[in-house]
């Protein structure tokens, strides 16, 4: 029975292993008349009670496994249960038509549950699932019967039509690869809790039941569960999920430490993020701070300036989001080579070295102010710095910071609360390099752009695939720039950093920290392996 | 009868967690409380009542609170609706 499958994937993750395919045991229900409707009340409410007693066990078991906000479904089922409206519905349906106990928990059940599935809401929908699980769990009860989830050797992937939030944390975790079914939806509690306990999931697969026993390989990627794979696709995919679990145990052994090597010195290790949708990746990778917070996609994702209100609310989610960790916001780094066509920029011959980012801002002040009015009206709800890009001379600095100045004084004077911002500018031009020390009087912090600091030393254009044999990042003339540009730095007593890609380049990390770099910005994935490789250092 | 409004500010409306915080605390009040949204109304003591509600983000909630010590168990409701939605 080979073939593949395609479903949703609900949690990212790569599985190999047996497939096992659970079926529950049919519960159909008879509808019975009784006499003694009385009797059957009470059936109805020690069930009820019994179910309560189970609920609050599996809520201590899914505590322990997911913490108190996945566990709390229990609770709210719990309290469907206790429902005077859900009960009142068998009681009544019991005395009036004189049926049995489970007929009539059944019959509530699909009525509450139509209810909510009727409902707008797709987490209003998912919850008919959770009113089906207690009216399916107090039947259980009722008639006595034993739901054996299946016994297998060996951990294995579990293929069922659907599974319930109480089946699910039941499952012997050390017993289970992943779980695949036909039903179910990404907000059913299901897909929370395969979500919380890193299980690779896929839902609506229309499966077989012929799968059961062969060998399997959930893709949670591309949503896919491959079945009888041939030895090549086996390999590949054990391969790849051998990476995920290294990696993810790395996750677990350094998040939470410091960046500080074995001599005690410490490192800012920051990230460098291009929109909003980052922000989870940076507190994922446990990140000290934001060291370069690309503002540009706010520009480039409208087509006519952003104001200062939208600016401002992207600033504060962000700082806001951060808590108090640092914040360095670089001010619009556009050039002719991006589409921005309500910036009205002529075509330019030579754009790298053109009218661009800092000299856009000088050149049309209004654009400059808008943005600095946004940023410093966030920094009150956070740790927020501002760094300029592209920079030159000192002149220019100057300049920047008397407009600065002027922004803060005319919200001040408005009343607009705003707080301290830190003032940077990025190195990445060979003129700011060497005139560091004059920049270091200026500002209270650098920030090494690498690429372009790279691009213009050695006269290459990175992208041109023609010039490879010729480029080479660790160029020594760019090393002695940094070298220079920290040490400048330090003489004024400020900090330096560094958030070109070469902060991420593993293999320069221990050079940079030997060289006094106060700072590395890189991408969220890369501040792990880098927190790890100064933590191994003298 | 105390009553009045409260706009939810949760992104996910009333949902299964807070509807249950919500139902817990109304069930330990003296007071009767009720909720309501355009016509329907629903006893915050009964969680499918709350829940059925289906009151989303943005939306406005009455709340009447009827009761000896109304005042003081409005404000805990108010209060609770500050904190959690």
């Amino acid at each position: 029975m080979k073939g593949i499958y395609t479903g949703k994937a609900v949690f990212a993750g790569i599985a190999v292993g047996r497939i096992s395919v659970f079926h529950k045991e049919d519960q159909s229900i008879k509808r019975v008349h009784v006499e003694n409707t009385a009797a059957e009340t009470a059936r109805a409410e020690a069930a009820r009670d019994e179910a309560n007693a189970q609920l609050a066990g599996l809520y201590e078991k899914a505590v322990q496994e997911v913490g108190e906000s996945g566990a709390a479904v229990f609770e709210v089922h719990q309290m469907m249960l206790q429902d005077e409206d859900y009960m009142d519905s068998v009681r009544n349906i019991i005395e009036t038509q004189e049926v049995n106990a489970e007929y009539a928990v059944a019959s509530t059940g699909d009525n509450f549950a139509a209810m909510f599935a009727a409902m707008e809401d797709d987490y209003m929908q998912a919850r008919a699932a959770d009113v089906k699980d207690i009216s399916e769990r107090l039947v259980r009860i009722l008639s006595g019967a034993r739901d054996a989830l299946p016994e297998s050797e060996g951990p294995v992937i579990l293929v069922a039509e659907d599974l319930a939030p109480s089946e699910t944390v039941q499952l012997d975790k050390s017993r289970l690869l992943a779980f695949v079914t036909r039903y179910g939806s990404s907000n059913s509690h299901t897909a929370i809790l395969a979500r919380t306990m890193n299980l690779p999931a896929l839902i609506g697969v229309d499966y077989e039941p012929e799968i059961d026993g062969k060998m399997g390989i959930v893709d949670g990627k591309q949503g896919i569960l491959l079945v009888d794979p041939d030895e090549e696709t086996l390999k590949k995919y054990e391969k790849q999920r051998d990476q995920e679990l290294d990696k993810r145990a790395m996750l677990k052994e350094l998040k939470g430490k410091e960046t500080i090597t074995k001599s005690g010195r410490t490192v800012k290790l920051y990230a460098n993020i291009g929109s909003l949708s980052d922000l989870a990746s940076v507190l994922q990778n446990d990140a000290a701070g934001i060291g370069l917070f690309r503002s540009e996609f706010i520009y480039l994702e409208k087509d006519r300036y952003p104001t200062e209100e939208e600016q401002f609310q992207i600033y504060k989610t962000v700082a806001q989001n951060m808590a108090g960790k640092k914040v360095i916001i670089r001010t619009l780094d556009i050039g002719a080579d991006k589409q921005v066509g309500y910036f009205h920029m002529e075509h330019e011959e030579n754009p790298a070295m053109g009218y661009r980012a800092i000299r856009i801002c000088l050149d049309r002040p209004e654009i400059f102010r808008t943005q600095l009015r946004a940023l410093y009206r966030a920094s009150a709800y956070g740790n927020i710095a501002v760094m300029y890009p592209m920079i030159i001379s000192v002149d220019e600095v100057r300049r920047i910071r008397r407009i600065a100045g002027e922004v803060r004084e005319e919200l001040q004077a408005q009343g607009i609360p705003i707080g301290q911002v830190e003032q940077g500018i990025m190195i990445e031009t060979p003129a700011a390099a060497l005139i560091s020390d004059r920049l270091a009087k200026e500002v209270d912090f650098f920030s090494i752009g690498t690429n372009d600091l790279t691009q213009y030393t050695l006269a290459i254009d990175r992208q041109n695939s023609r010039l490879e044999q010729f480029y080479d990042p660790h160029h020594e003339a760019v090393l002695r720039l940094i070298r220079m540009v920290v040490e400048n730095a330090h003489k004024e007593g400020i900090w330096a950093g560094i958030c070109g890609e070469l902060g991420a380049d593993t293999s320069m990390t221990e050079i940079f920290v030997k060289m006094g770099v106060d700072e590395l910005s890189v991408s969220p994935s890369f501040i792990l392996p880098v927190r790890k490789i100064i933590r191994e250092m003298e | 009868m105390i009553t009045f409004t409260y706009v939810i500010k949760d992104e996910m409306g009333i949902h299964a967690r807070p509807a249950g915080q919500l139902v817990k605390l109304a069930s330990g009040l003296s007071s009767t409380v009720t909720l309501g949204k355009g016509n329907k109304k629903g006893d915050a003591r009964k969680i499918f009542a709350v829940m059925g509600l289906g009151i989303k983000c943005g939306e406005e909630m009455s709340v009447a609170v009827e009761g000896e010590k109304e005042a003081e168990d409005a404000e805990k409701i108010r209060e609770f609706l500050e904190q959690n939605l």
